[in-house]
């Protein structure tokens, strides 16, 4: 399916709280905001994918589509890139000419919480994504040598991209690595500033063959490549393999994509905590496993100083919360040159990598 | 500490004899009949084969701590008094993985790889939460 499907439009909202809408609204903001991108009308829709919306009928409903090929996915982010490949699978075998793909999220203003709640582990106090990840970040500290410092470089180079991005929600609030160190822990070994951010928004792809994309307002942006590969045992917190050999077996994005990794320009990292990008780069083979420490330390990250600028628009941390769909919409932008301060200079081809129980990578490039 | 004020367990027909047996200080988990392998949490059926063939043991109640996290945020009224308080995952000597928490020990005592042996000091509801500390 290499290179057969594109992105052809996209659409993002403010990013804030806005408690004078709601999920729908916003995802019908964002949707309006991608269909005048491409140049298309809601008539013109026949494929939606709806995630975080609470009804897809009711979203359908109101923006007055009907479509051949429509369904509602479950709300964890990592469904960002599995929304993004039942899509090409949709348009490549004809089921669907254009899909839209639409997310929205009020988590802020009705003060969403990630944890509490009943579960298996509640009476033991054990709660919250973060709380899965320090347990996960502790494990590898232990295993690796690693350390809470180790993540500081990440925290502060997505935060100096939020700074160039006048619609990120944390524009103009610099932090240093002394910040990073210092911020209040929430669970340790995990601080405030290697959390994500809790905001409202809504961002909305139109995706179409290749062909077709041609014919639209906007340069296509192709999906060269996508490689998956799911771990559910001890299901979201993993004892000790920190999904090392899922990730490792989505190295495959390369072949199917025909592209090295050489010949990619940034990256796209799905960044709910920072521990997640360290262990997407260590999984996809950039530095060796235990040492994406090294590997971050000097700014590689960071545009300008590093080889590899990575959440441009300063990611699910500085950003915008909007559960990898922000963050591979920004990908399509920087291989749009849209992204004004913050351009990768010559991007041709961006990688995305999502580090979950759902591992996935996916190459985007220019149409040639 | 308040073990009394803990969250409930969500308890269902799978992990049910778990809860009865913690209650009268025995720690249970499923061994696998086919493979000899054990498992938790509590499932209908084996992982390691898909079957329903496996019978409940008694555990040894050793293990050792894999990794542990402390709680600063408030997540739980009934736990507010114990912020902050850790969370640890212990590798028991049967092999499968166990949340728990660090009991008769403070949390910047908590060396991973450390020994643990369980205790059952009490819990909300007339139940019994299993908690882990120093092997006596």
């Amino acid at each position: 399916m290499r290179d057969k499907v594109a992105f052809a439009g996209i659409g993002t909202t403010r990013y804030g709280s806005f408690p004078e809408s709601d999920s729908y609204g916003l995802g019908c903001e964002a949707l309006n905001i991608a269909l005048e991108d491409c140049g298309l009308k809601p008539g013109d829709i026949d494929g939606l994918i709806v995630s975080r919306i609470p009804s897809y009928e009711r979203f359908a409903e109101i923006m007055g589509i009907n479509p051949q090929f429509c369904l509602l996915t479950e709300t964890a982010g990592r469904f960002s890139g599995v929304s993004m490949a039942l899509a090409a699978n949709a348009l490549y075998s004809g089921a669907a000419k254009y899909v839209a793909l639409v997310y929205g999220n009020n988590g802020r203003s009705v003060r969403m919480r990630y944890g509490g709640g009943d579960s298996q582990w509640s009476p033991w106090g054990m709660t919250s994504p973060g709380a899965i990840h320090a347990m996960m970040w502790r494990r590898h500290m232990h295993e690796f040598g690693t350390t809470h410092a180790d993540l500081g470089p990440v925290a502060t180079a997505f935060r100096h991209h939020a700074c160039l991005n006048p619609d990120a929600v944390m524009h103009g609030r610099p932090i240093s690595l002394l910040d990073h160190d210092r911020a209040r822990p929430i669970c340790e070994p995990l601080q405030l500033l290697d959390y994500c951010l809790i905001n409202d928004g809504a961002v909305a792809w139109i995706m179409t063959t290749a062909e077709r994309a041609k014919d639209l307002k906007r340069p296509p942006v192709l999906l060269s490549g996508y490689a998956r590969q799911d771990n559910f045992t001890y299901r979201t917190s993993p004892p000790d393999d920190f999904w090392y050999p899922s990730l490792s077996a989505t190295r495959s994005v390369y072949d199917r994509a025909g592209i090295g990794r050489e010949d990619i320009q940034g990256l796209g990292i799905y960044d709910n905590f920072t521990p997640t990008v360290m262990f997407s780069l260590e999984g996809l083979g950039f530095c060796q496993q235990g040492e994406s420490g090294d590997f971050v330390r000097d700014g590689t990250l960071q545009l300008g100083t590093g080889r590899w600028p990575t959440n441009t628009s300063g990611g699910h941390l500085s950003d915008s919360y909007m559960q990898g769909w922000g963050i591979i919409a920004e990908c399509v932008r920087q291989l749009r040159d849209d992204c004004g301060d913050r351009q990768i200079p010559n991007a041709q081809a961006m990688q995305y990598i999502c580090a979950t129980n759902i591992a996935q990578s996916a190459i985007l490039r220019r149409a040639a | 500490m308040s073990l009394e004020t803990r969250p409930l367990p969500v308890i269902d027909n799978w992990n049910r004899p778990f809860f009865e047996a913690a209650k009268q200080g025995r720690l249970i988990v499923q061994k696998c009949t086919e493979t000899g392998q054990c498992f938790f949490p509590p499932a209908p059926v084996s992982p390691f084969t898909g079957k329903p063939h496996w019978d409940w043991i008694e555990a040894s109640g050793h293990g050792e701590l894999w990794s542990f996290v402390v709680f600063h945020q408030s997540y739980f009224d009934g736990m507010k008094d114990e912020l902050p308080y850790p969370v640890g995952m212990v590798k028991l000597a049967e092999g499968p993985f166990m949340l728990t928490n660090l009991w008769d020990m403070r949390a910047d005592e908590a060396v991973i790889g450390m020994k643990l042996s369980v205790r059952f000091p009490g819990g909300p509801d007339g139940l019994v939460l299993p908690q882990f500390g120093p092997e006596a």
